[in-house]
């Protein structure tokens, strides 16, 4: 991470800058007049709404796909209000109103006191003017001609843009899920890079005004035009809890030629609780166009939240030369579920692909990796590696690997490689007997198993990861 | 109760230890003053490393009888890495491979923890770095030692060494070293024994469980025992190790007898 933004973002950050709008929520229930309300509050033009409408008609279509080996409850679709207008948090008066197990999760995880009473809703009246903040680093990318907005503003400000490319990797009818997302999508973030420039910092959805009321049905498109490159961070280490138990994302990348694009997530959604109840259903579809020669897309993930996780970020490899990536971390614990996982679709001539999957699972937990490698017949010396390793903690959890291998030209390159390992007893002994108690023994070698995944992320974003995994897997051994 | 001699750092009682519900450990007693080295012998199987890890503190044993006190603490009550705190360390017959945890990082956090514990200094990556340099010259190994996972791909050797080093690096109380000199061709073998009798002092003491004579022949022993079967049949000064060199175990049973009681 730069420095400018390094000392950014270690500025405080207040909450109460989102423009208040009058509440107000859609009766529950899914159908066209829905949809039209949404439009209509938000002001939307006619193809957006024809957009929505082609989605829902998809999406009656469609059946919830019961293949990712995940189980949960069926869903209530009518039962979900899909409109929200963003509201002000309600504020609580003092740190002593807030729940200690919050508090103490914030203390693990070295959240800043500043921040931390910002996240657990406390009306402190921090002395910091955090419009400020964000205007500078608006303006700083607005001097090089970078768009970083919610998806609203682009819609309204940058009609041309967001029509070009919406729906262009993600078709409204991909998935069960893509579909529902398609038809009902409240906000999301929305970047512009300019033909041959590099954005100047990493750009975080911490910064993005108005995030907040962006729901469940979130939607992101970022465009790199030719030679631009960006590097995009996600979410942010503190909990997040949510009363809306399904989400269902939809992000998309569009990368001309010679454009790079990177993209990482640290998610930590709330899991549910030790036994298994509550807890976030995680549905999402992300995909990255390399669409342009000598393009890069490149994912990073850390999930470690959701009771359920469904998300499999993509690449298709169109431009000759174009390179996809994958690395992820996925840490489930308790009665955690993720089925997670990437496909590179390799269409280009020279196309390279890596992909690097690091499974935990503690606890009851169960962690699935799930890839497809495909080499269409127009990829002259595709290439690809990927490597699946799986570590378990404990004997209740599981760990499965579901490689997807399609090569239809005969030139190409794949090589998988996968390994499971144990955190046995002898390996903590020997860390015992050096003085170093289980916990921290643990935390060192899941670091380590997880390196070349970490060393991907922004150093902060790394940092932050690292003390996220020993949190999550706080009290997993005896 | 135990009467505690005040130089006493090893007061082991009567000790019975099994796994899985079967008895290895069988009673063993002895004593370990500061600035002694005491030498425990005997055949495969005997229960060397049973004892070493029971000591340790490794959670597959249960003890079921005996008591052990460690200066004049009950150190059967404390948990492992609390017994290495407390100046306790275990050179492994069988050092385990740790894939993905750098040496380097792994023995600064060991050394600081226990540096902690002494209310002294912890040391900065830099300084640990001057501090474990120096101490790795000692032992002849390589600098790119440190950047390696801890003991993979190690060889049986250089496993050794590194667990010298970090005996080294901890000065601990009370060491153990289960067949150290196993794996080790002659030179290494010296050289291992040098860095051990850099270590002993006065103020601390070792038990080293070998095989053969010849490590004994640099690291001079006060005591010598013998185990057999989960128990120690036979104790005596250095000298002992030469006749079981020249008469071999078989030599033990017949002269058992004429020779229990001798102190130890
Ligand atoms: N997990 C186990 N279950 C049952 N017996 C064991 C187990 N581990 C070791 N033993 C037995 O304990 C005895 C002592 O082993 P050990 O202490 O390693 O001997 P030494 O170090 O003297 O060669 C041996 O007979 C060995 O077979
Ligand atoms: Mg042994």
């Amino acid at each position: 991470m730069s420095a400018v933004l390094q000392s950014l973002v270690n500025q405080p950050y207040k909450h109460g800058f989102v423009t208040e709008i009058e509440s107000d929520i859609a009766p529950k229930g899914l159908n066209e007049d829905i949809i039209r309300l949404i439009s209509a509050k938000k002001n939307e033009p006619e193809w957006l709404l024809a957009f929505r409408l082609k989605a829902y008609q998809k999406w009656l279509t469609m059946t919830a796909p019961k293949w990712q080996n995940v189980h949960f409850p069926q869903i209530d679709f009518q039962d979900i209000s899909y409109y929200s207008a963003p509201k002000p948090k309600t504020k609580l008066a003092s740190m002593d109103e807030v729940d200690p197990e919050l508090l103490r999760t914030f203390e693990k995880l070295g959240v800043p006191m500043h921040e931390r009473a910002a996240l657990a809703g406390v009306a402190v009246d921090v002395i910091f003017d955090s419009v400020s903040v964000a205007t500078t680093y608006k303006q700083k990318l607005a001097e090089v001609g970078i768009i970083f907005c919610s998806i609203s503003e682009a819609v309204h400000n940058h009609p041309e843009l967001v029509q070009q490319y919406l729906g262009t990797v993600v078709p409204v009818g991909d998935n069960y899920f893509a579909a529902l997302n398609s038809a009902v999508f409240t906000d999301g973030s929305f970047c512009f890079i300019p033909k041959g420039v590099k954005c100047p910092m990493d750009l975080s959805t911490y910064f993005r005004i108005n995030t907040e009321g962006s729901g469940q049905f979130e939607r992101t498109l970022i465009i790199a035009e030719e030679g631009a490159s960006v590097s995009y961070l996600e979410g942010c280490t503190a909990p997040r809890f949510d009363t809306n138990q399904l989400h269902a994302a939809v992000v998309e990348l569009v990368a001309l030629d010679n454009a790079d694009i990177k993209y990482s997530t640290v998610q930590n959604w709330y899991a549910g609780d030790e036994k298994g109840v509550g807890g976030i259903f995680n549905f999402v579809t992300k995909r990255g166009l390399a669409k342009g020669v000598n393009s890069r897309i490149s994912w990073t993930q850390v999930e470690t939240g959701s009771a359920i996780t469904w998300k499999y970020p993509s690449c298709i490899l169109r431009g000759d030369n174009s390179v996809g990536e994958f690395y992820s971390v996925a840490v489930t614990n308790n009665y955690q579920q993720a089925d997670t996982g990437t496909k590179m679709i390799h269409l280009g001539k020279n196309t390279r692909s890596t992909i690097v999957s690091k499974g935990i699972s503690a606890g009851h937990s169960n962690s699935s990796y799930r890839g497809l490698v495909r080499v269409a017949p127009t990829a002259e010396n595709a290439r690809n590696y990927s490597q699946c390793d799986s570590m378990l903690i404990g004997d209740q959890c599981g760990a499965h690997t579901f490689p997807y291998i399609q090569v239809q030209n005969s030139s190409a390159t794949v090589e998988h490689e996968a390994s499971t390992s144990k955190i046995g007893e002898d390996q903590l002994f020997y860390f015992s007997q050096r003085g170093i108690d289980a916990e921290e023994a643990v935390s060192m070698i899941i670091n380590g198993f997880c390196k070349d995944v970490f060393q991907q992320l922004p150093m902060e974003f790394a940092v932050e990861a690292t003390k996220l995994l020993s949190f999550k897997l706080e009290g997993s051994v005896g | 109760m135990i009467k505690k001699d005040s130089s006493n750092i090893l007061t082991i009682q009567d000790l019975h230890a099994s796994i899985n519900g079967t008895e290895i450990l069988k009673g063993i007693d002895f004593t370990v003053r500061s600035g002694e080295i005491h030498a425990i012998m005997g055949l495969n199987g005997s229960g060397k490393s049973t004892l070493a890890k029971v000591l340790a503190g490794h959670s597959a044993y249960e003890v079921t009888q005996g008591s052990v006190l460690f200066d004049d603490i009950d150190l059967l009550a404390l948990p492992p890495e609390e017994r290495a705190r407390a100046g306790l360390f275990l050179a492994f017959q069988y050092p385990i491979e740790i894939p993905g945890v750098a040496n380097t990082q792994f023995l600064r956090l060991a050394y600081n923890t226990v540096q902690t514990r002494r209310g002294k200094e912890e040391l900065d990556p830099l300084e640990f770095d001057d501090f474990v340099r120096e101490k790795m010259k000692m032992l002849d190994m390589k600098p790119d030692f440190l950047d390696r996972s801890v003991n993979e791909g190690f060889s049986g050797g250089e496993k050794k060494r590194n667990e010298v080093l970090q005996m080294a690096l901890l000065e601990p109380k009370l060491s153990i070293l289960d067949e150290t000199d196993s794996g080790l061709d002659i030179d290494a073998l010296k050289i291992v024994a040098q860095g051990v009798n850099q270590i002993a002092n006065q103020n601390n003491a070792m038990i080293v469980v070998t095989h053969y004579q010849r490590l004994l022949d640099y690291i001079v022993p006060d005591y010598v025992h013998v185990m057999q079967s989960g128990r120690i049949v036979m104790t005596g000064g250095k000298e002992l190790a030469l006749e079981l060199e020249t008469h071999g175990y078989d030599w033990i049973s017949a002269n058992k007898q004429s020779l229990a009681g001798v102190s130890a």
